[in-house]
């Protein structure tokens, strides 16, 4: 048996395949990003979550640094409870700060990390202590007329 | 102890969608002769080689085929395909594998069931081309041979095993009058060469005639005449005469089986109306 | 007259019906048995590397030319759409997802089904027609496992690292489109690709759906083939069949399995 032409065409096809592979994992994916088996879990609790969903980044001044790994109702403190896994390479101090964040006007919410002072760092199991819900756009509307109407009231109010 | 006869079918019968193929045949094949086993279109007789080759799961086949004393029917396929390893057989035209040379066309059979080294598969498979006269088409692709020369590259295809029986299906199909005779006398050649026993199955009265020692003459599923080249070429029989001379009307009719003309036409004219 | 003309309907209903099931439970047995004699395939890998050969180089050119296309339309109509809503910079995930998740496999799937398939079936069809299969019989080695196995284990190995290529090729063709001719900037269009795609969940998801695909597609051309008629018609027939039902399965098969994978997500 002898190497053919053919042979170096199936090889050729098969490398082709196997990098078209690789790119899609690296270059397209997050495979090179954040190692999903080097994590520790930390915990959020939120008034309101929005449109958050498991599998969202969790990212610190722009960049992922892990993903919402599970959502869950308190049935006690009626919170949503979420759940973040963080890659072992991040670390933040204890008094950090979580918040529900939209990218763009329409776009996919996530959690942002603010780092705070403390010493100590959270560790795998911790809580925030500081939380802010995800902003949602009814409430914001509301907010905004009830401020609007309150305006009305004081610019009034001298005319009397 | 060898068995004389290399093949005996007894009493065979065979039926397809309950149209009966075969209504009680017997043959005997002696070794080292050539049989020829002949007839019109649809008399059956490729039917005979498939069972002899087990080509056929024979359920509806009563009667018996013995290959080298073996009952071909009580073959599982592991013990079929032992036996046929030792049959070749001729497809009607040449059933070449496209897509291999004519090298690897005869080396096929070598390389699938041998471990021979590759120096030796190149010397049998150019021995067997030589000896059907093709050894300068080795390189060539089977959409490259004419008729005749697929027909021999699946003439050395067959033997590339020696095989102790040779099975030919229409060799002489569609062949020009001169490889006609190519392939009759190869078939006649090898067959001594190889100390083989082939069986034939023509419709080609002349050419087999030459080549052949027996004859098995068969119309609708029944053997009607048989014995060697000489006795059917001076046979009486009403059948055999027609067949010889190939006249047009005779024991077999012109019509297909048919209701009576009249009553089909008036059937006809009442489906109008 | 009209009650038999609907007991004649009735009765070719039935014919239709128990021949389809029939013909899925022969369909079934074939696709076992396949399984079954593919010792041979990796034993002599070489008849294996042969059709990896005919069915996946011989597709590389249409892959690779439909991919680019594909996500060259991809940037400009996602650009089209997205710039109305001001998030043009989402537009490597909108190519990327699309393609990752669906139009790479499926698209590649239906392009080997054509490309592929409909040469798989034409040529057993023909193998049975010209007698090479009762020939192969005769000289007692098994047509399924020597022609049927190879090419079935060449497709299911072709058809992902296609179904990448042209996943790959398309991110390019969409990169081409969106950041090199309208300029959408590079970072983020990388960035948010990135973020937005995920190794478990969108590729190798991608990957399973392709490797199902290909089991599909070339066991319904091996099958037609192989059950096809011996004739020029039969042949012609089953060839048009392998590109319709294989087209008729990708899709059936892909909505089925973005079901289950991409459930809630």
């Amino acid at each position: 048996m002898e190497r053919t032409t053919l042979d170096l065409w199936v090889g050729v096809f098969v490398v082709g395949g196997l990098i078209a592979l690789l790119i899609l994992a690296f270059k397209v994916g997050n495979l090179g990003g954040y190692d999903g088996s080097e994590t520790y879990k930390v915990y959020g609790e939120f008034d309101n979550i929005g449109g958050l969903k498991v599998k969202a980044p969790v990212k610190s001044a722009g960049v992922v640094v892990g993903r919402v790994s599970d959502i869950q109702f308190d049935n006690k403190t009626f919170l949503a409870l979420v759940e973040m896994r963080i890659s072992k390479r991040y670390l933040f101090p204890r008094d950090s700060s979580a918040a529900i964040l939209t990218s763009g006007l329409l776009g996919e919410q996530y959690i942002g990390l603010d780092a705070g002072g403390d010493e100590a760092n959270l560790r795998n199991g911790d809580k925030f202590k500081l939380t802010q819900s995800a902003v949602v756009l009814e409430r914001l509307i509301g907010q905004v007329l009830f401020n609007k109407a309150g305006e009305g009231g004081d610019k009034k109010a001298p005319a009397q | 102890m060898p068995a004389e006869n290399l093949v005996e079918i007894s009493d065979l019968s065979f039926a397809y969608n309950k149209r009966p193929i075969l209504k009680g045949i017997n043959m005997k094949i002696p070794r080292g002769k050539i049989v020829a086993i002949m007839g019109l279109s649809g008399c059956g007789k490729t039917t005979t080689l498939r069972l002899i080759g087990g080509a056929l799961k024979s359920r509806s086949a009563t009667g018996s085929v013995k290959v080298a004393g073996q009952e071909v029917r009580d073959l599982d396929q592991e013990g079929l395909y032992r036996m046929r390893r030792k049959m070749g057989m001729l497809f009607q035209f040449g059933a070449l594998f496209t897509d291999l040379s004519v090298y690897e066309n005869v080396a096929f059979q070598m390389r699938e069931h041998t471990d021979l080294p590759e120096s030796m598969i190149r010397d049998l498979v150019l021995m067997k081309l030589h000896a059907v006269g093709l050894r300068g088409a080795q390189n060539l692709m089977p959409s490259e041979l004419s008729g005749g020369m697929a027909r021999r590259v699946a003439l050395a295809r067959a033997i590339s095993l020696d095989p102790m029986l040779m099975m030919y299906d229409e060799p002489f199909a569609g062949l020009d009058p001169i490889s006609l005779s190519v392939i009759g006398n190869l078939i006649r050649h090898l067959n001594d060469a190889l100390g083989a026993t082939s069986i034939v199955v023509t419709h080609d009265i002349q050419e087999s005639l030459k080549i052949v020692d027996y004859i098995y003459f068969m119309a609708e599923g029944v053997v009607v005449a048989e014995g060697t080249a000489d006795e059917i070429k001076a046979s009486s029989l009403p059948f055999v005469h027609q067949f010889v001379w190939g006249e047009i009307d005779g024991p077999v009719s012109f019509h297909y089986p048919s209701p009576p003309y009249r009553k089909d036409l008036l059937l006809e004219t009442a489906h109008a109306a | 007259m009209p009650h038999r003309k609907v007991g004649f309907g009735l009765r070719s209903i039935g014919h239709t019906v128990v021949n389809g099931v029939w013909r899925l439970g022969y369909a079934s047995r074939f696709f076992l048995l396949t399984l079954v004699s593919s010792g041979a395939s990796f034993r002599r890998i070489h008849l294996t590397i042969r059709e990896i050969y005919f069915s996946g180089v011989m597709s590389l050119i249409i892959i690779l030319v439909s991919g680019l296309f594909v996500g060259m339309v991809l940037g400009l109509q996602g650009y089209e759409t997205l710039q109305k809503y001001g998030s043009e910079s989402a537009l490597g995930s909108l190519v990327a997802l699309s393609l990752v998740r669906e139009l790479g496999p499926v698209l590649a799937a239906l392009l080997f089904a054509s490309r592929a398939g409909s040469a798989i079936t034409a040529e057993i069809g023909l193998m049975k027609a010209t007698e090479q299969i009762s020939a192969m019989e005769m000289m007692a080695v098994d047509p399924i496992s020597r022609v049927v196995a190879p090419r079935f284990w060449g497709g299911v190995i072709s058809m992902p690292l296609l179904a990448a290529m042209f996943s790959a090729i398309g991110v390019f063709g969409g990169y081409l489109v969106g950041v090199v001719f309208i300029g959408v900037d590079e970072g983020s269009f990388w960035s948010q690709m990135q973020a937005a795609v995920d190794f478990r969940q969108d590729i190798v998801n991608g990957v399973i759906k392709s490797v199902t695909f290909g089991i599909a597609v070339t066991a319904i051309a091996l099958f037609e083939g192989y059950d096809a008629p011996p004739t020029a018609e039969g042949v012609s027939h089953a060839t048009t069949r392998t590109v319709v039902t294989s087209a008729l399965v990708v899709l059936g098969l892909d909505f089925i399995l973005t079901a289950f994978m991409f459930r809630g997500v």
